[in-house]
This record gives structure tokens, sequence and C-alpha cells, in this order.
């Protein structure tokens, strides 16, 4: 997942997001270990304190942990995972409707083109 | 504590005013973009901060001192053009910022140019202006300084040059220490921004936390930028 930063929206709330997309995504694997702020900041390209007051949001939130001497890493609290994935895919969920309903597109329609939806990956398998 | 304060600094060259009654204070611990078309008074600021102009009226403190050779040994001043003495090899100039300045780690700036490639052997003069540009930067930022005082660093340089220059910014401050960097081009560098300045004909329209600010009005400071400058 590329670092990428849109307008408008505070770095650090785009950051919390990306960081949340990598660890739904398995690029950051429960137990795993983050890097250290000011190389995340510097692959990111954005300021280390920045950086640190994203990974201090997540520690709140639960996701982070940090041990004392050794770093931060990634819960591996399953209900944890479990409801940022569950409030990820409720963004996507918004988006999707938002983005359908502009098109003109009611709700039962929306939902008939969900379930009629093949993806491609499925139709090769 | 605030690392710089003006207290209503104003430089007047002759008729023409380049800052009026400029009040900052710069806390450590900062990233802060010092952004205003060209002709703005920058440039000006950021030489009154190191006495190389004198006010015309208020004035400047660093660590709570008047500029002078004090205030130069903790402070890391990049200039907006070419500075050197460019027929030194980068070898020498090394050997020159060692002499000067005792917070300046030679082997991390060895370190630096080694991996960018460039021969330490090369006379300055003959390096690109690419190159010079970030053989400079990496001597600023070699330094273990208090405030780094950077004037168009990236200016001037292409997309890969300015990623690596503000990569070189980002990992080699000292997180006690404050950067200034001035700039006309925000949206290169708003990332790594904490805060930022817009400076209006000589004076200061705006200073705010640059994710306060994007809250604020929605928009990329560099949006935001060019709202406030529109010609």
């Amino acid at each position: 997942m590329k670092w990428e930063f849109k307008s408008g929206i505070p770095i650090y709330l785009q950051i919390i997001s990306l960081l949340k997309m990598k660890i739904a995504a398995g690029e950051l694997p429960p137990g795993s270990q983050v890097q250290p702020v000011r190389e995340l900041a510097m692959e990111a390209g954005v300021n280390p304190n920045t950086m640190q007051r994203a990974l201090t949001q997540l520690e709140q939130e639960g996701l982070l942990y940090t041990q004392r001497t050794s770093g931060r890493f990634v819960t591996e609290d399953k209900q944890v995972l479990k409801e940022m994935r569950k409030s990820l895919s409720e963004q996507y969920v918004k988006d999707l409707f938002e983005a359908l309903s502009k098109i003109g597109m009611n709700r039962e329609e929306i939902i008939e083109a969900v379930s009629s939806f093949e993806s491609t990956d499925e139709k090769e398998a | 504590m605030a690392v710089v304060v003006c207290n209503n600094l104003t430089k007047r060259y002759g008729k023409k005013t380049a800052l009026q009654n400029v009040n900052l204070n710069l806390e450590p611990g900062r990233i802060i973009g010092l952004a205003g078309p060209n002709g703005s008074g920058k440039t000006t600021m950021i030489k009154l901060m190191q006495r190389m102009l004198v006010p015309t009226e208020g004035q400047v403190l660093i660590q709570g001192k008047e500029p002078g050779p004090e205030t130069k040994a903790v402070v890391a001043y990049l200039p907006d053009r070419d500075f050197l003495p460019d027929w030194m090899k980068v070898s020498a100039l090394f050997g020159l910022y060692q002499s000067y300045y005792a917070d300046f780690d030679r082997a991390a700036a060895e370190r630096m140019i080694a991996s960018l490639g460039i021969d330490q052997n090369q006379t300055f003069k003959k390096l690109s202006k690419g190159t010079r540009e970030k053989v400079q930067l990496i001597l600023t930022m070699s330094r273990k300084a208090q405030v780094y005082l950077l004037d168009e660093p990236i200016a001037g340089v292409d997309p890969a040059a300015r990623d690596y220059i503000i990569r070189t910014i980002i990992s080699n401050y000292n997180p006690e220490a404050m950067v200034l960097i001035s700039t006309h081009l925000i949206a290169d560098i708003e990332a790594v921004l904490d805060e930022v300045i817009f400076l209006k004909e000589g004076r200061i329209v705006l200073h705010e936390n640059a994710d306060d600010l994007r809250t604020k009005v929605s928009m990329s400071v560099d949006e935001y930028f060019r709202e406030v400058f529109r010609c």
C-alpha cells in the first residue's frame, strides 16, 4: 500500500486509515513489530510528529501496543481486529452507496447490483 | 519555551518595507513552513535571524540572545543560493565545516555523500546544480544544531532530488530542534510541516498547525495558499 495523501483531510487521520488498511490486509500482521516512528515517517514522507500522533491514537484504540523496551506491535486481540475490519468495511459500503446514489440508483437497485456482481477473479476460478 | 522569538520585527530598505511588525514564537521540536510569494519577506526574515541584516525596528532573539557568533554556533543555515567556495573539493568542504562548527558530524555527512554516489574528490563547481544543492543540504543537516534555517531548499531541483532532500531533513534533524523551511512551493513539502506561516507583503497573515488548518478550511495547505495569494 502506497503512502498517498489527499488534500483537505488532516494527514494524521489519513495515516491512521492507511495503517488500519495495512493491518486489515495483513501487510502488518497481528503481533508483528511496527517500524520506529522516524523510519515510518521517512517512508511516508511525513513529519515524525504527525506519525507519532497517528500511532498514539492507534494505541488508544487498542490496535497497537508498546512494550517499553522492545518497541511497538500490532495487537493480537481478535475482537479488536474484527471491529476494525467492520468499521473499515462500513466506510467502503458508505462510499459505494454514496457513489451509486449519485448516479441515480436507489437502495434496492444497489443491493441487487452488489449481490449479482461477480468479480473477475471469481469468474476465472 | 520558544527557541526563536520575533518582537515587532521590522525591516525597511530605504522607503520599501520588507518586513512589518512581525511577532512570532517558534517552538523547538517543530518543522515550520515559511510560505509566501516571491518578495514577501521570507529571505529577509531568515537573514535577520542570522544577523546578515540588522532590524530597522524590533528584535529577533534566538534562545533569548541577539543573533551573533554565539547563536550561529547553534543555528545551521542554508542560504537560498550557492554559498560555498566552489573551487574546493567536497572533502575539503567537510574539513571547512568541521573547523567552523563544533556540532558538525563529519561521519554522517560522509555516509550521506557516499550513499548518493557523489565523489568526494570532485570539485564543487563541477557538480550539477541538483547535486550541489544536495551537498549543501547535507552539510547543513549534518550539524547537530538547535535551529535549522533552510531558505528555499527545494527550489529548482527535480522531483527525485526533492524527495531525497525531504527525507534527509526528516531523518537528520534533531527532534529537539526547530526547522524553519522557506518556500513558495508548498505542495512539495506540506506533508512534513507541523506548522505553517503565511507571509504576505512583509506581514504575517497566518500562523497555524498544519493539520488544524486542513480541518478548518477543508483544503490542503497548498490549496489554501493559492486562495490566499491568488493574483
